[in-house]
């Protein structure tokens, strides 16, 4: 029987739950003996010309070896953004020497033999700017009062789609426009960032980082520092979570590895959590507004969302997710017309970058509330205008108005098992029976049916590269270009190494994150990893068994076709006799046996699901708490269904955290005020409930394994459910709309501004 | 000035700076590096240990601070022949840990409420655990785990800071 589809736990965790893994602020590596710590100096101004950066007194400190500022790294070029639609006057300076363009733009970097001089040094570091004014709401950027690159001349960094138009919604009875914030949030991996150099005699350097991607990082690197990439080396050792804000190569990298090389040491830097929340990319940040018109029996004629992206100070990954916002706009339904545009506008504040979902869930958000807000016109169950709208089943590929490819999908019966699941009939009673008796304690019951779109093209096509070898005594290696940071891909790949050739689990080696020994490939994001990378690993073990076959069938003076895998003895044999088996061990004994082989799915897929988040918000105080939440996710063949729970269960909280607490705030002077996790409201037990999962499985045909990704689908579907559930909970007080995060403050001036507004008439166009 | 303490059984002495935290005491001056840094606020518990019986966040506390004292980490937990803890064994069954960053931090502070209630109920180990964050798990099988570890330890005893100070 295949191992495939049963709950192995994961075989990664001895190591984890008895020594602890090894992260990059662990190592403990001969090269990097001797190395200086790296503290980074950064500004404390969110625009302003730095006048003097004065090193004198922290060079005078206990331990300091150097001070580097902006006139050591004079043979560097500034970093290009590497985006062609955006003004290439648009650079990013290592260390700044003319314009600070947000709290946390690096100035200098102090090298103390140990930890705690660095902080104290950095303290010592004289940076004088003369503020300019801060541009940091989005409504600011777009006058271009101030400009934040004047050659660029506009703070508009790029403009995807075309306007709306004038006659989109002719012909509906009902149209409801409402402006929306997908608000600022931080990753938050629980790991911060860290890097470590060290320059060999060889002239190549070991670059050590907490990265979601190995192979890309090093490209970056030798393009921004105009080095030849043979003399790269990338290791990422065990990394602490990185949901998207770990793609790609942070200056950060590069900076720590040009200073290992002027110094002639190897160099470490671990950042702390208000470094981490002021310097690494933030997520989401989108301002839409949404447009729906349709009939007043449900159905949906005409949807629009116009989107101004949060870029941040300089632009990185964030500047084009809302192209993947665009493209995913209509969701799951059949809407006969779309129109979809975005601006990406630059601001005093942290660059933008991808988080879980990175795109889709902005996509989705706007749409399920969109829907909800028509269902409040026209008095229908949020429920029938999904039903109404929702595209039917369908197994052949569906091209949506915007261009994507849907694989395969039946959201309507993802619906109807979520809401059977939950007894939504039973809850709507319940739900009015609390409102005829006036309950303090309101139930809220929101639903979303979303699908994405995982495994996209990563740059090299969607294609992902697998080395399998077998050992002369019978153990395994595998080599993949993806790369974990939690998904479990150890557990998950030497299941499909075993499922094919029978090579016992702990008889097989994973290795990741380490560009000598794995060239080419793509990381773990887009939730690609078990269908590209997996795939490939699939892929590469077929390949052995036809290598073994073709040898075998010499060793046995047999046909090669009437050779037979024998998974108990893991090798071949002749059909019908089963006592000539050739193992693999003692074929790769004779001559190494190897597949080096690459999976190119050519097009991504599309997951999807339905929520049902049922909340309960105490019109008193505003506070909402979620009682419960029901899924579907299905992302076709499940390999693991305890690796893929543990996916759902880590996106829904995420989630919930978006919809109910976390966002990233700054004063009106681009100060940030949530850069401590005392003051950004990360998640913890306490606000969550258990999950209910509910199980379906539509395979794919774009990868032999039938699976589509899984690693966002639960942030995707929980974050619209859970505010659309705080807003039902209040809507007979007239509230139609709260944006996120729902917290109690602004649930209960929601009610106060409806109460006040009660008898107005509300008329939207 | 001079630290003395016993750490996963064995007494030391160091040399270390008086304003020394704890948690780099063990990770740098001991080695001991499965005990980690989430924050720089005494949030996240990523740094949890157990000195004297009682688990602390040892970012909060320093070296000095626990001169004389008996400290565990998680390196501390299994057994000389390599078995593993309950609680971290319940971590792996019911697949309580991801990234595992939090882990050492959430097993721990997970041992901790053991110790204080050795039969909590779901809430109860949500609000135990509610100074230990975790982004990668939803907390849901982390909670699953405790209980889990619960029952085991009920069964057989096993579960508590006692024998893991020892
Ligand atoms: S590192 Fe100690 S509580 Fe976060
Ligand atoms: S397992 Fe990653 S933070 Fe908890």
């Amino acid at each position: 029987m295949s191992i495939l589809g049963t709950r192995v736990v994961r075989k990664e965790d001895p190591k984890f739950l008895t020594q602890g893994a090894t992260y990059t602020d662990d190592l403990v590596d001969e090269r990097l003996t001797g190395a200086l710590h790296a503290t980074i100096v950064r500004s404390q101004v969110a625009h302003g010309k730095v006048l003097s950066v004065d090193t004198s007194d922290a060079l005078a400190a206990p331990g300091v070896v150097a001070v580097i500022t902006a006139a050591d790294l004079k043979d560097l070029s500034p970093m290009p953004h590497g985006f062609p639609f955006i003004h290439e006057s648009i650079v990013h300076q290592w260390l700044v020497d003319d314009v600070v363009q947000f709290v946390g733009d690096p100035v200098a970097v102090v090298l103390t033999e140990e930890r705690y001089q660095g902080e104290d040094a950095a303290e010592m570091v004289a940076v004088d700017i003369e503020p300019l004014p801060a541009v940091v709401t989005v409504e600011d950027a777009i006058k271009d009062e101030t400009v934040l690159f004047p050659d660029a001349g506009s703070n508009i960094a790029a403009t995807f789609g075309a306007d709306r138009p004038e006659d989109f919604f002719e012909g509906c009875e009902v149209v409801v426009t409402q402006p929306i914030v997908n608000q600022r949030v931080a990753a938050a991996p629980l790991e911060t960032r860290a890097a470590a150099a060290a320059w060999g005699d060889d002239g190549r350097v070991t670059i050590f980082c907490s990265n979601q991607g190995a192979q890309q990082v090093k490209g970056q690197i030798a393009g921004w520092l105009g080095i030849e990439p043979e003399t790269i080396r990338v290791v990422t050792p065990d990394v602490g979570g990185g949901f998207g804000a770990k793609i790609g190569a942070d200056p950060e990298f590069a900076l720590i590895a040009w200073i290992a090389k002027i110094v002639g040491r190897p160099v470490r830097w671990a950042e702390n959590r208000s470094e981490n929340l002021v310097g690494m990319v933030h997520g989401r940040g989108q301002h839409q507004v949404v447009r729906i018109g349709g009939s007043k029996d449900g159905k949906v004629e005409a949807y629009s969302i116009e989107v101004i992206q949060e870029g941040g100070a300089y632009p990185r990954i964030g500047v084009v997710l809302p192209n993947l916002t665009m493209l995913m706009a209509p969701g799951v339904y059949a809407f006969p017309k779309v129109h979809a545009k975005a601006q990406v506008v630059l601001t005093n504040t942290t660059s933008t970058g991808a988080y879980r979902g990175a795109g889709r869930p902005e996509a989705t958000a706007a749409v399920e509330r969109a829907i909800d807000l028509f269902a409040a016109e026209i008095g229908m169950d949020p429920a029938d205008v999904r039903r109404k709208n929702l595209l039917p089943k369908f197994t052949e590929p569906h091209t949506t108005p915007m261009g994507a490819t849907y694989d395969s999908g039946d959201y309507q019966a993802a619906l109807d098992k979520v809401l059977d699941a939950a007894g939504y009939a039973d809850l709507r009673k319940e739900q009015q029976a609390r409102r005829d008796r006036g309950d303090v304690k309101q139930l809220g019951l929101g639903m979303s049916v979303y699908v994405e779109i995982t495994g996209a093209d990563n740059g090299a096509g969607a294609l992902e590269h697998a080395k399998l070898e077998i050992h002369k005594d019978g153990s395994a290696t595998v080599l993949t270009g993806t790369s974990p940071h939690g998904q479990g891909h150890d557990t998950a790949y030497s299941m499909l190494v075993n499922d094919q050739l029978g090579i016992p689990m702990d008889k097989i080696t994973v290795i990741h994150g380490d560009t000598d020994l794995i060239p080419a490939g793509g990381g773990t994001m887009g939730s690609r990893s078990l269908q590209q990378g997996g795939a490939a690993v699939h892929k590469a073990a077929i390949e052995l068994i036809e290598e073994a076959r073709k040898r075998a069938a010499d060793i046995l003076e047999a046909n090669p076709e009437d050779l037979v895998i024998d998974k108990a003895n893991m090798g071949l044999s002749v059909k019908g006799t089963p006592g000539s088996t050739v193992s693999f061990a003692s074929l790769a004994e004779k001559e190494e046996l190897m597949i080096d082989t690459i999976f190119d799915a050519g097009v991504p897929t599309f997951p999807f699901g339905a929520h049902l988040a049922v909340v309960e918000v105490d019109v008193e105080s505003g506070k909402a708490h979620v009682q419960r939440l029901i899924a579907v996710d299905d992302a076709g063949t499940i390999l693991n269904p305890l690796l893929a729970e543990g996916q759902r269960h880590g996106g829904y909280a995420q989630g919930v955290a978006q919809a109910l607490l976390e966002e990233i705030l700054y004063d009106p002077d681009g100060n940030p005020l949530t850069s401590t996790l005392a003051d950004y409201p990360f998640v913890s037990a306490t606000e969550l409930p258990s999950f209910e999962l509910v199980e379906m499985e539509t395979v794919t045909p774009v990868n032999p394994l039938g699976a589509k990704g899984i690693g966002e689908a639960g942030t995707i579907g929980s974050t619209p459910a859970v505010q659309n559930a705080v807003v039902d909970a209040v809507s007979y007080l007239g509230v139609r709309h709260i944006d996120m995060p729902t917290s109690a403050m602004r649930v209960w001036k929601a009610i106060n501004q409806a109460g006040n507004n009660a008898g107005t008439d509300r008329k939207d166009s | 000035m001079q630290v003395s303490m016993t750490v996963n059984g064995q007494s030391r002495t160091d040399d270390v700076e008086p304003r020394l935290l704890l948690v780099h005491y063990l990770r740098e001056v001991v080695g001991l590096r499965a005990t980690n840094i989430g924050c720089d606020t005494t949030s996240c518990g990523a740094c949890t240990v157990i000195v004297d019986g009682l688990t602390v966040k040892s970012c909060t506390v320093l070296a000095a601070q626990a001169d004389g004292s008996e400290v565990t980490t998680l390196e501390g937990l299994s057994g000389k022949d390599g078995a593993m803890h309950p609680v971290p064994a319940a971590f792996h069954s019911e697949h309580g840990l991801q990234c595992g960053f939090c882990t050492p931090g959430m097993v721990m502070a997970s041992i901790g409420l053991l110790k204080d209630n050795p039969h909590p109920t779901d809430r109860e180990v949500r609000e135990g655990l509610e100074g230990n964050l975790c982004r990668c798990t939803g907390y849901h099988n982390i909670v699953k785990a405790v209980l889990k570890a619960a029952e085991a330890g009920a069964a057989a005893g096993t579960v508590g800071a006692s024998e893991v100070s020892a």
